[in-house]
Order: C-alpha cells, then structure tokens, then sequence
C-alpha cells in the first residue's frame, strides 16, 4: 500500500527543477520508479509529491558524437540492451546491463534512476567508472558535468542538489587497442561484488598501456583499486 | 465540513483510459494507485496475484503494450493510452493459448499461484522468439 500523494508531470528540465525547489523535500523526481516505489510502500521515506520526469522529451536518446556515446537518463536497461549502437561499440555495457535485475525491472528501470538511487549493490556505477563516464546535471538555467567518481558520496548519497536533475551519461569510447569487462557475482536479486575492468593496450598489443580496475558492491560507493592497476607493468602478452 | 473539503482537495484524480485483454476502460485513479489493484480490485481480474510485491517474483506480471511489467510496483496512471494484457485475456474465444495448453499436458505447476506470471512472461519470449534455444530461455 502507497500513501497518498500529488503527481507533477512537468515537460521541462527547468519545470522539473523548479517544482523541486519549490516544494523541497517534500517532493522526489519520479521515473521507472522501481526503487522509490519499493522504499515508499515500505514506509521508509514518504514524499507529498512525486515529479512524474517522463515526459520530458529526449532524456531517452542515444546517442553517439565525435569518439563519445551519450545515453540519455531515462534509458531503460531493456533499451541499452537492445541498443544497436551499444551492441556494436560498447558490447560491455550491453552485457552488464542485459543482467540487472530481471526482464520486468530491466523494462522500466532507467539508468538514471539508477545511479541517482546510488545503492551500494548495483553495477553501472562500476563500469561507468572504469570508462571513463561524465554525468550531466541540469537544473533550472545551469548545468554541469560529473566525473562519475565524484557523483557517488556515500550509500543512498548523490552529489546532486536538491533541485537538480541527471539529463544523462557521457562514456568515451574506449581507446583502440582496448578491452573492456564486467563481471559479477551475485546470488539473489542484486549483486554481491562486481568487478570493472578495462586494459588498454599499445599499437603493437605486446603490453598494457593503461589498465583500470573497479570494484562496487563491496562498499557505500564503487570506487577503482588502484593497488590493481599498478599491477599492469611489465606485461608482455 | 471542512475536514471533507480539505480532504477532497488533497485527493488528485487522474482519469485514464487503457485498453484491457482488449476491452476499452475509462476509469479514475489517484496517483499512489497501483496497477494490481486497479486489475484485481476494481476491474475484478483476479488471475494476477501478490506475492513478494517488491518485483522479484513475478506473480503479478501484466503485459503492457506486450511487455511483462510487475504491476505491484507499477502506477496505475502508467496504462493511460496502453494495452494491457492478463492472464484472462491470453485465451481467445474460449480457446486456450498454445502454451496453456502446454502448461497443462506438461503439469507445469506446483500450486499454481504464479503461473500467469509464468505463461506471461513465456508468451513475451516466445513472440519475440519462436524457437529459443535453452540458453535464452534461461
Ligand atoms: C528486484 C530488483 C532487482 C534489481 N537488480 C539490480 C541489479 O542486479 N543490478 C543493478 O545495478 N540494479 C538492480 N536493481 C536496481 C534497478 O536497476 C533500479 O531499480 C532502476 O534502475 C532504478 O531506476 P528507476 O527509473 O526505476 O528509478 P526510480 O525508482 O524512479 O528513482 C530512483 C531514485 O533516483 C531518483 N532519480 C531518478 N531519476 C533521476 C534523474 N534523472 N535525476 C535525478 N534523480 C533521479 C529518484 O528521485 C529516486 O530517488 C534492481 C531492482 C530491483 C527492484
Ligand atoms: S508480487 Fe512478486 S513481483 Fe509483484
């Protein structure tokens, strides 16, 4: 059972970002609402007034430009999985993504929604990490990019403001010759540990140029292992 | 009196129309209505149930637009201007679906409660998909 509250169906970041301050803490952005309903119905939070941010156009676009993929906030993850764009230049965010969750949650969870929830147990913020990602944040006449190592605070913590919103995700490609992987390990719903990793190599593929390493779920936030990457040199394949 | 004005004012009413196993339905909801409710309680479609009713099991699973969702977290405001799909609706002029069907000659039930989840979801796969592999099943 849901208590009772308002709905705001805004069409505009600026809308959206003015409603929230506005109404302060009584209100929340609402988007596949497959966290903020669970937390709701278990009465650990309540809001008087939900901001409904689908439909807001072109949140849910992806897109690719000058050697970056950007992928809009409200993307659910059935959307990334079946992105042909992601299939053919990310194929490691098209396989960590095609194992969140389950077929229902994957249909209308974005990925916004996602990394704003910044629970501990989850994997994009991990493999986010190790590409490289931006965030982008709107509000009201600003915006701003987010390293995605500066946007997880704590558990539950973004650094977002109050009244601002996520509009979406910039990853670079990765660097050629590269390769990019994620695995994790989990034995109910969520993941227990995950793991990120991407090794660049040189032009003639014989050692590791750059090797990036994150790990999430093992604490508040993802973070890289920097013990891990200085392990690359000397490499020889 | 005024307890009722203020009260009444409090309450947002959406009104929606969606189309359920086909049949067009014009109704009110309020914004915390969720869309098992709305199926079971008021339209009286009681073939999708609550189980864990935190989107892991898949008891309530309702198709919208031929995608399963888990309608005990899923706004009921949500359906306006889509099809919704029960289990109710899968059989067709009194014939049952295929894969009922095959539920039914394989004994493919322990108690049966979430098994219009189960033919739901398998109907999903197999539009998409006519001959999976096992690993896709899976
Ligand atoms: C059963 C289950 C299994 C799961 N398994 C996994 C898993 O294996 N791996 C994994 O990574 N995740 C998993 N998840 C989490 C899932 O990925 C998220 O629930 C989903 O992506 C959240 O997106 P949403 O749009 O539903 O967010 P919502 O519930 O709508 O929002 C979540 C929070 O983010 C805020 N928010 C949403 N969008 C924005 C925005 N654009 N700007 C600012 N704030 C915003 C909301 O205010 C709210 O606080 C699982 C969830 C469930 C229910
Ligand atoms: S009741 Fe279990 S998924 Fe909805």
């Amino acid at each position: 059972m849901l208590r009772r509250f308002r709905l705001e169906e805004p069409e505009s970041v600026d809308e959206t970002s003015d409603l929230l301050a506005r109404y302060g803490e009584s209100a929340k952005i609402y988007a596949g609402g497959t966290e903020l309903l669970l937390a709701m119905k278990e009465g650990l939070v309540h809001y008087e007034r939900l901001v409904n941010i689908k439909k807001i156009r072109s949140l849910d676009q992806i897109t690719t430009e000058n050697g970056f993929i950007h992928i809009g906030a409200l993307s659910t993850h059935r959307k990334l999985v079946e992105s042909s764009l992601l299939r053919e230049r990310l194929p490691a965010l098209v396989g960590m993504e095609s194992d969140i969750a389950n077929i229902r949650v994957r249909e209308v969870g974005t990925l916004g929604g996602n990394l704003c929830f910044a629970e501990p147990h989850a994997d994009p913020g991990t493999l986010l990490l190790v590409l490289g990602a931006r965030l982008f944040a709107a509000k009201r006449s600003s915006n701003r990019e987010i390293p995605v190592e500066q946007f997880f605070v704590d558990a539950y913590e973004t650094c977002l403001e109050p009244d601002e919103i996520l509009t979406g995700v910039r990853v670079p490609l990765p660097p050629r010759p590269s390769g990019v992987a994620y695995l994790k390990f989990g034995y109910l719903e969520r993941p227990s540990v995950g793991v990120a990793v991407r090794v660049t190599l040189d032009q003639t593929r014989e050692s590791i140029v750059e090797a990036r390493v994150a790990v999430g779920c093992a604490g508040p936030v993802p973070r890289r292992v920097e013990e891990a990457e200085r392990l690359r040199q000397p490499v020889l394949l | 009196m005024r307890n009722t004005l203020s009260k009444r004012k409090a309450t947002q009413i959406i009104p929606i129309s969606f189309t359920v196993n086909g049949t067009w339905q014009e109704i009110d909801v309020e914004p915390q209505e969720l869309l098992l409710d709305v199926i079971r309680d008021r339209l009286g479609l009681t073939g999708s149930k609550r189980s864990c009713d935190m989107q892991v099991c898949g008891a309530c699973t309702v198709l919208l637009d031929g995608r399963p969702v888990s309608s005990c977290t899923l706004l009921a405001f949500e359906a306006r201007d889509r099809e919704v799909l029960t289990i109710e609706g899968v059989a067709q002029n009194g014939r049952l679906h295929p894969l009922q069907e095959a539920f039914i000659e394989k004994g493919g039930f322990q108690c049966g409660f979430c098994t219009p989840g189960m033919i739901l979801t398998a109907k999903v796969l197999l539009d998409g998909n006519p001959d999976p592999s096992e690993a896709e099943v899976i």
